[in-house]
């Protein structure tokens, strides 16, 4: 197999998790409270995936990383700023929603469309990568049916580590129940991985890599093509936040042994 | 009118796991609650006669099933054509099955195949006049939706614990086998890692949720760190307890950084936000601040206490029942002592 990768990774971005979140309701469906104004990041598991992508292409020279990204321009624009100084990647930006209660099977044809349309394309030197969830819609899907639009039937999610064996195969090692893995090989390419944390740290910004970026990360929102996703034939009943906010018991005069007998009381009940 | 089809994949003794068995009993209410509807099993698996056995007596029209060496573990490239196969013989216009981590790798992908639509991670599927809704949650758990689709067929996953698992007299049950023909295959499942068996702290069907947070690698009131000691209180009381290991990502980034911080300690623990959401009737936080990137872990966790030295820390903020303001170090060696003498 080459080792000359083409490293697609698909991303979007989601409010900063440290801002509070609140439904409205609009008049095409569901939405965030000031969903425009609030800080965006790059979805956490995207964004590892996104480093495990430059990484893999630092490794293996002569490899390339494109950023496909869905989210509205000004948005995209903002989260570059700081993505684009951490690795090398062409981006290639769709100008529409990133919200959680988009249809994923619309943003998976949008997706699918957007990567088919890179100039050059080769499958046999292909891995797309994505998140394994993300932290808006959270539900897993989207990669896989991006997968199915570009025909690729090796598809690994929940990704923690990807290794290159010496003939060229690939190790792939797959989150799954009681904190274990599945370990696969894969033969060929095309494949898709939806990454979880990986092993990787956020790579410290570089503002040389920022410059590289820009040149590309410019044009590309400026001719980003501008989609709908309607959510056709799916309805909200309802959207809310949990309504149950503990009574807190703030115990603060109990001596450490007091504290250990009432836990060791309370685990021991049914 | 709706076919419902129950899809489950065996377990590796062949038989349907707690999982499938819930979903069932979810698949069987909403059959119930839909006049018209039928009920038909879907099955895949190395071998599936036992399963469908232990289930016989389900009231399902029909017993579809894929079976063989080669559906005896999870491949996307296998997996998505037995559940094409077993979608289109039914021709199941709603999609049940479990979340399990073999489910959620394909079931979006078979979605996209047989021209459905797929809601995962769903709580709850039920009945609202005369239609099937299906309830999951937004943003990583902070916002609860219900929702309800045209399209057909909708696959929809279910998560463990949101409600009763079926159960029968198990019978016998003829199963109508479906023939694949699979494609060369690229990818070959060679086995599972898990780690060594003193340091398996995740147990998803433990009682209790035992949370460690970055606190117990910070120097405490003698100005030290005391790393050594938590591994050792933490680890005693996982074993005693036989509690499931949580943390914060602060803590396991730590970890990850190659500092001397507990070294059992892996991301797949941390919970929350950009972690896990598991499901224990109790939970224990230490050393942890309780924010809300990681309390969002917690949605799933019933009876929640905390033990902080800040009394303003956030668990106080109606994120935990109780919050004891104490020393985890002296309250877990009090705790362990006591287990221990039991
Ligand atoms: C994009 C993003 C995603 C995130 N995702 C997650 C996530 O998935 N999970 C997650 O956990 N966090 C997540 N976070 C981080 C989160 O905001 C907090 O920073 C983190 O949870 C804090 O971890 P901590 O409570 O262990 O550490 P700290 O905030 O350092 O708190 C340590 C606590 O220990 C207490 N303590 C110290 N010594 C003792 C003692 N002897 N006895 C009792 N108490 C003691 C202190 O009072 C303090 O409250 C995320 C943040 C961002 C920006």
């Amino acid at each position: 197999m080459p080792t000359a990768y083409q490293i697609v990774v698909c991303g979007s971005l989601v409010p900063d998790p440290l801002q509070t979140l609140e439904p409205v309701t609009t008049p095409t469906g569901p939405a965030l409270k000031n969903e425009m104004m609030l800080p965006a990041v790059l979805d956490p598991w995207a964004g590892h995936a996104l480093f495990e992508a430059a990484n893999l292409a630092k490794q293996n020279p002569g490899s390339k990383v494109w950023f496909v990204s869905i989210g509205p321009k000004a948005k995209l624009q903002q989260v570059m700023m700081t993505i684009a100084q951490k690795v090398p990647f062409e981006l290639v930006a769709i100008d529409g929603s990133a919200s959680g209660f988009t249809e994923a099977s619309e943003a998976a044809a949008a997706l699918a469309e957007a990567i088919n349309g890179i100039a050059g394309l080769d499958k046999t030197r292909l891995f797309v990568f994505g998140g394994w969830e993300s932290a808006s819609r959270g539900s897993g899907a989207t990669m896989q049916m991006v997968g199915e639009r570009l025909g690729i039937t090796d598809q690994f999610q929940g990704v923690d580590q990807l290794t290159v064996q010496p003939d060229g195969s690939f190790k792939v090692l797959e989150r799954i129940e009681g904190g274990k893995h599945q370990v696969s090989s894969c033969t060929a390419l095309p494949a898709l991985l939806g990454w979880a944390t990986g092993n990787l740290p956020e790579p410290p910004n570089n503002p040389q890599v920022g410059m590289l970026n820009m040149r590309t990360v410019m044009p590309a929102l400026q001719k980003a093509k501008a989609i709908k996703l309607p959510g056709d034939g799916l309805a909200f009943a309802s959207v809310n936040l949990p309504k149950q906010r503990r009574d807190t018991k703030i115990v603060k005069d109990m001596t450490p042994d007091a504290i250990a007998a009432e836990i060791v009381e309370w685990i021991g009940k049914e | 009118m709706e076919t419902i089809l129950f899809l489950a994949h065996t377990e590796a003794d062949g038989t349907l796991g707690k999982a499938a068995l819930e979903t069932l009993g979810a698949a069987k209410t909403l059959s119930a609650s839909l006049a018209g509807s039928t009920l038909v099993v879907g099955l895949v698996g190395a071998q599936t006669q036992s399963a469908a056995n232990q289930i016989a007596a389900c009231g399902a029209t029909r017993f579809l099933s894929v079976a063989g060496a080669d559906f005896s573990q999870a491949r996307y490239a296998s997996d998505i054509l037995a559940i094409e196969a077993l979608g289109k013989a039914s021709a199941a216009t709603i999609i049940l099955g479990p979340a399990s981590s073999r489910w959620n790798r394909v079931m979006a992908g078979a979605a996209q195949r047989l021209g459905g639509r797929i809601d995962t991670h769903a709580t709850g599927i039920a009945a609202a006049e005369g239609k099937p809704a299906v309830t999951r949650w937004y943003y990583r758990q902070r916002m609860e939706g219900v929702l309800t689709r045209t399209q057909r067929p909708w696959i929809v996953l279910l998560e463990t614990g949101c409600g009763a698992a079926w159960s029968g007299e198990p019978g016998t049950t003829s199963v109508e086998p479906l023939a694949i023909t699979l494609p060369a295959l690229h990818t070959t499942v060679t086995g599972i890692q898990a780690p060594a068996a003193d340091a398996q702290t995740i147990r998803p069907d433990a009682n209790l949720l035992f949370v460690a947070g970055a606190g117990w690698t910070k120097k405490q009131a003698d100005g030290q760190a005391h790393a050594d000691e938590a591994e050792k209180l933490i680890l005693g009381f996982l074993v005693k307890a036989k509690a499931s290991l949580g943390s914060t990502k602060s803590l396991v980034d730590l970890s990850g950084e190659g500092q001397a911080v507990l070294k059992f300690m892996t991301h797949l623990n941390q919970i929350g936000q950009t972690g896990a959401t598991p499901r224990h009737p109790k939970g224990l936080a230490t050393c942890c601040h309780g924010e809300e990137p990681h309390t969002v872990g917690w949605r799933f966790v019933n009876e929640r206490r905390a033990i902080n030295l800040n009394a303003a820390c956030s668990w106080a903020q109606g994120k935990a029942d109780v919050l004891y303001v104490a020393d985890s170090f002296a309250v877990m060696r009090k705790v362990n002592e006591l287990l221990a003498a039991k």
